[in-house]
């Protein structure tokens, strides 16, 4: 069973989709998604051990030895990965019972359910796949249930929002699918690490360097990197919020995965930082995103408008750290990918609290909520703090991270720069605080209770997971760190 | 003893964070409410006691939490310096809780629960600023600090409180992210390690340019220190309540900051190597420039909160000179003026918000002729005066005489000459207070309420004048004993045994 993990992590939840239109009664379903996402879960838990210990897992995918058949390959890189995607996706669907009772009608929320699972496949398939056609079947297997999931906002928009990601995403999967078929044009292979032993032949011909160009946009377009970004922000306003919840923290880190694995893995740390001159442009791009994104963040009036475009700003962080191409900052990319899920699994999930209370997520409906719904605000304050990079939380240990790795290179205004941006955070995450704390309750509005427990409960998880990994960072920086280092090739 | 010293040095920091679980629990019943809170304060100080009584007979106290990034931890020791700021901070609190009986109930304040909460929060990170072992441990209460008296400075939940709570929160923490953090960082890359060590932790051979600029980062960075252009947060968070600009905005979040400065300035950068960085003469300017400044515009400003504002922003000048002196003098002038205008300012803010309490009265101009209505509160302001001024009996005028000494003995003439300058300006901005108070008619007796007021006396709560008569006796008693003070604040220099925990 132990070495059938690697298929099971994306059978489970691909093979429970389906299934759960035999169940049809949404609570059933409900319970079924959950247990399918903790089997999920807890196989990822176990692949993240098995490789800490036993090194890197290939699966021969139906008995058919790669690179002729389909190779499942986990390293620790992507280990860490469906770990955090099968985490979030835990806890999030803990509160999904409970919210989508009032965004989505009742006759539509099995399907609700079969679309999260398959999304979740999706995802994870992505991340445990060695084979680079996969990664483009499991991609759009994971886009094509985001975009319905997101057309299932109750606001209209919801419909103009998920169609607009349509035509991005599919841009995004067409050019990475025209990267992919380049390279399988030049080197006849469609394996990763076959992929990486052939590559280095053919790789001055021009068709190799437009292979990477396309992918390297394909990805940032599903990355939302600045400014290939504008998809995002509507998408996650107005799709139902614990579809956002989950979106948030698991999805640009699928597209940065992809990223890391395709430019150190397939490529090559020499090829890539050699054709393009990468690392000057996602610098630009990534510090453009960072301030230019949180400017705009500070004059939302919804509060996902916010968190959306700081997630847009949190991306330019990563792929700073990208840009350093030293292990330091790809460490701190990993750390900041995984420290980013769970400020900003919080923070949405506090806002299915709000949404579920008040209806709306409009920073001056919030006016007065500190002492109606004093756990949620709290959630909501603990998060920010988190995202502004408070001590004691993860969003601390990013920049600690990101911020020595730049003053190690000699960088020492990109550390000043990253420092700066980060205030950016406090401007826009303590408009939401005053509002909620100083200004009185509008008039003549009900006052509204605190949230119900299956909402605080997820929410509060993943608060205090923000503290907790803030505080004991042994997992998160071991696994990261370790994770750059064999990226980088360096002997541990 | 029941304790180890180790526990007890725990104890001082959780202590206060745990008692706001009481203080909740009994929100209903404001007398248990406030006695958890006092009862808090005084094990806190017996501990802080303990533990002075410990280090004086010379033990090691350290202690180490855990690792939170590798090389970085969470720990604690006890050394001299540290022990000053606990013992005044602890002191002092228990003092404040007392006033704060008096003046909330008085005022009749809000959210009373909160304020409390919050400010055993306050106390407890001040303890674990105090109690550092290393940098990074000193920046995450630090941050703590900033985050439990935003609050506080915003209690009143006014338009005039939020804005005040913006600039407070904003200046703070933009100065603490960008400058402070980044400094922090900065020493990380180059020295490896942030544990405070005597004599500084930078390999010989470092930059001097780049530690220069460190150091500026770091100065400009603690913004609690009020160093201008980064003060003006220290006159916004006077909109909050009495009780909070006396022991926080006189004492802990201020002392903080300077206390900061002395560590980073000893056991980071090291003396001898503070006098040879090409920047520490222009901090010095800056400094003084600062003190300065801010005793001109104390002279300019009516209502009195503001006036002592300023003030402190002045004293805290006076406090990173002496630092930056790096002599042995201006060291143990630096800790005395920490004790010594703890004592002084409290006193003062004591007393300003006991006329806001019995007179209503916030303006200095209003307060012609208000010693025959408050003579004990005038009497006490013209002790805290005195210290401040540092004009014997009373104990500022040590802190004074050391700080004077460190310049002569570096042959900072310029600096000397700014010293004395201040202390006039002092004598023209806090004397004419009690003066007038004292031997000025009331310019509103046409008021009824102030006519029928002005012949007997009426003073703040009994509770509120309790504190403020501890702490102007302290003033005096600082005067006639200064020696355990003195001794500590030399011992700071002397080469201990050392004290890291691993």
């Amino acid at each position: 069973m132990l070495v059938h993990l690697p298929i099971l992590q994306v059978i489970v939840p691909l093979i429970a989709a389906p299934a759960c239109l035999i169940l049809r009664r949404p609570k059933l379903v409900w319970l079924f998604a959950l247990f399918a996402s903790s089997l999920a879960f807890i196989i990822s838990i176990l692949l993240l051990q098995q490789v800490m210990t036993a090194g890197t897992i290939s699966y021969e995918l139906g008995g058919w030895s790669p690179p002729w058949g389909i190779e499942y390959r986990i390293d620790k890189l992507n280990a860490f990965i469906a770990l955090i995607i099968s985490g979030i996706s835990t806890v999030v669907l803990l509160a999904a019972q409970t919210s989508i009772e009032k965004e989505i009608p009742k006759d539509k929320q099995p399907l609700f359910y079969i679309l999260y699972l398959l999304s979740l496949s999706g995802m994870l398939g992505i991340v445990t796949t060695g084979d680079a056609f996969n990664v483009f079947v499991f991609l759009e297997i994971s886009s094509l249930s985001a975009y319905s999931l997101i057309a299932l906002g109750k606001d209209r928009r919801a419909l103009w929002a998920s169609f607009q990601y349509l035509i991005m995403g599919t841009i995004g999967a067409t050019f990475i699918l025209i990267g992919i078929g380049l390279m399988y044009q030049m080197t006849g292979t469609l394996n990763m690490a076959d992929l990486a032993v052939r590559l280095p032949e053919v790789a001055e011909t021009r068709t190799i360097t437009t292979a990477y160009v396309f992918f390297i946009v394909g990805v940032c377009l599903k990355l939302a990197l600045f400014p290939l970004h504008f998809w995002l922000p509507n998408a996650y306003a107005y799709a139902p919020s614990i579809v956002t919840a989950f979106f948030a923290a698991t999805s640009t880190k699928v597209a940065a995965y992809l990223l890391i694995r395709f430019t150190f893995s397939i490529f090559g740390i020499s090829f890539s930082f050699t054709t393009l001159p990468i690392e000057t442009m996602f610098l630009v791009m990534g510090l453009l995103g960072i301030f230019i994104a949180s400017t705009v963040a500070i004059y939302q009036d919804n509060i996902k408008h916010v968190f959306a475009y700081s997630s847009v700003a949190q991306v330019g962080y990563m792929i700073v750290g990208f840009s350093l191409s030293t292990p330091a900052g790809l460490t701190a990319m990993l750390l900041h990918m995984f420290n980013h899920a769970l400020m900003k699994g919080a923070l949405f999930m506090a806002l299915v609290a709000i949404m579920y209370r008040v209806g709306s997520s409009k920073i001056n409906d919030l006016q007065g909520l500190g002492r109606q719904m004093p756990l949620t605000v709290a959630a909501i304050v603990v998060g920010g703090l988190s995202l502004i990079g408070v001590p004691l939380t993860v969003g601390f240990v990013s920049k600690w991270y990101l911020v020595v790795a730049a003053i190690e290179k000699g960088w020492w205004w990109l550390a000043g720069l990253v420092l700066l941006g980060s205030l950016l955070a406090v401007i826009y995450v303590w408009r939401i605080i005053e509002t909620a704390y100083f200004k009185a309750p509008i008039l003549g509005q009900q006052p509204v209770k605190e949230a119900p427990m299956a909402i605080l409960v997820p929410v509060w998880l993943l608060v205090s997971a923000n503290v907790y990994f803030g505080i004991d960072t042994r997992f998160s920086v071991e696994i990261a760190a370790s994770a750059a280092k064999s990226l980088f090739g360096v002997a541990q | 003893m029941i304790f180890s010293l180790e526990t007890l040095l725990q104890l001082c920091i959780l202590l206060p964070i745990f008692a706001t679980l009481f203080i909740v629990a009994f929100r209903r019943h404001p007398n248990l409410r406030e006695a958890v809170s006092l009862a808090t304060s005084l094990c806190v100080f017996y501990a802080v006691v303990t533990i002075y009584l410990g280090l004086d007979a010379g033990e090691t106290i350290a202690v180490h939490w855990l690792q939170v990034l590798p090389g970085l931890s969470l720990s604690f020791s006890v050394e001299p310096l540290g022990m000053i700021f606990a013992l005044i901070a602890s002191f002092l609190w228990f003092v404040t809780i007392i006033y704060s009986i008096g003046y909330m109930r008085g005022h009749n304040e809000d959210h009373q629960t909160r304020f409390f909460c919050c400010f055993a929060i306050a106390i407890g990170s001040v303890m674990g600023v105090a109690f550092a072992d290393n940098l990074f441990t000193l920046f995450i209460f630090y941050e703590v600090l900033t985050l439990s008296t935003y609050p506080l400075v915003t209690h009143a939940g006014t338009d005039a409180a939020k804005k005040g709570g913006r600039v407070y929160l904003g200046i703070l923490l933009s100065t603490s992210v960008a400058f402070f953090l980044f400094a922090i960082l900065g020493t990380w890359v180059i020295a490896g390690t942030l544990d405070f060590t005597q004599g500084g932790v930078f390999p010989v051979d470092a930059n001097t340019t780049l530690l220069g600029i460190i150091l500026v980062l770091f100065i400009f960075g603690i913004g609690k220190a009020a160093i201008m252009p980064f003060h003006r947060w220290l006159p916004a968070a006077m909109v909050a309540p009495t009780p909070v600009s006396a022991l926080l905005h006189a004492v802990a979040v201020v002392k903080a900051g300077v206390f900061t400065v002395m560590k980073v300035g000893m056991f980071i950068f090291g003396l001898d190597l503070l006098i040879v960085l090409p920047t520490t003469q222009f901090l010095l300017y800056l400094a003084g420039a600062s003190v300065l400044l801010a005793s001109f515009v104390a002279m300019r400003q009516d209502n009195l909160k503001a006036r002592l504002a300023y003030s402190t922003v002045s004293q805290l000048g006076y406090i990173t000179i002496g630092v930056l002196l790096a002599t042995s003098s201006g060291v143990i002038a630096s800790s005395m003026n920490i004790a010594m205008h703890a004592f002084g300012k409290i006193t003062l803010f004591f007393c300003a918000g006991a006329i806001l309490v019995a007179a209503h009265k916030s303006n200095i101009s209003e307060m012609r002729g208000l010693g025959r209505q408050m003579p004990f509160t005038m009497v006490a302001f013209f002790i805290g005066s005195l210290s401040i001024i540092g004009l014997p009996p009373t104990g500022g005028t040590w802190s004074k005489w050391y700080l004077l000494m460190a310049t002569l003995e570096t042959d900072q003439l310029i600096i000397m000459v700014i010293l004395m300058l201040s202390s006039l300006l002092n004598i023209a901005y806090l004397m004419p207070i009690p003066f007038h108070a004292f031997f000025s008619i009331s310019p509103t007796k046409n008021e009824h309420r102030v006519a029928t007021a002005k012949v007997q006396i009426k003073e703040a709560p009994t509770a509120s004048l309790i504190a403020i008569g501890i702490t102007a006796l302290g003033c005096l008693v600082l005067f006639i004993y200064p020696n355990p003070l003195y001794e500590l604040a030399s011992a700071i220099l002397e080469p201990q045994q050392s004290t890291h925990g691993n």
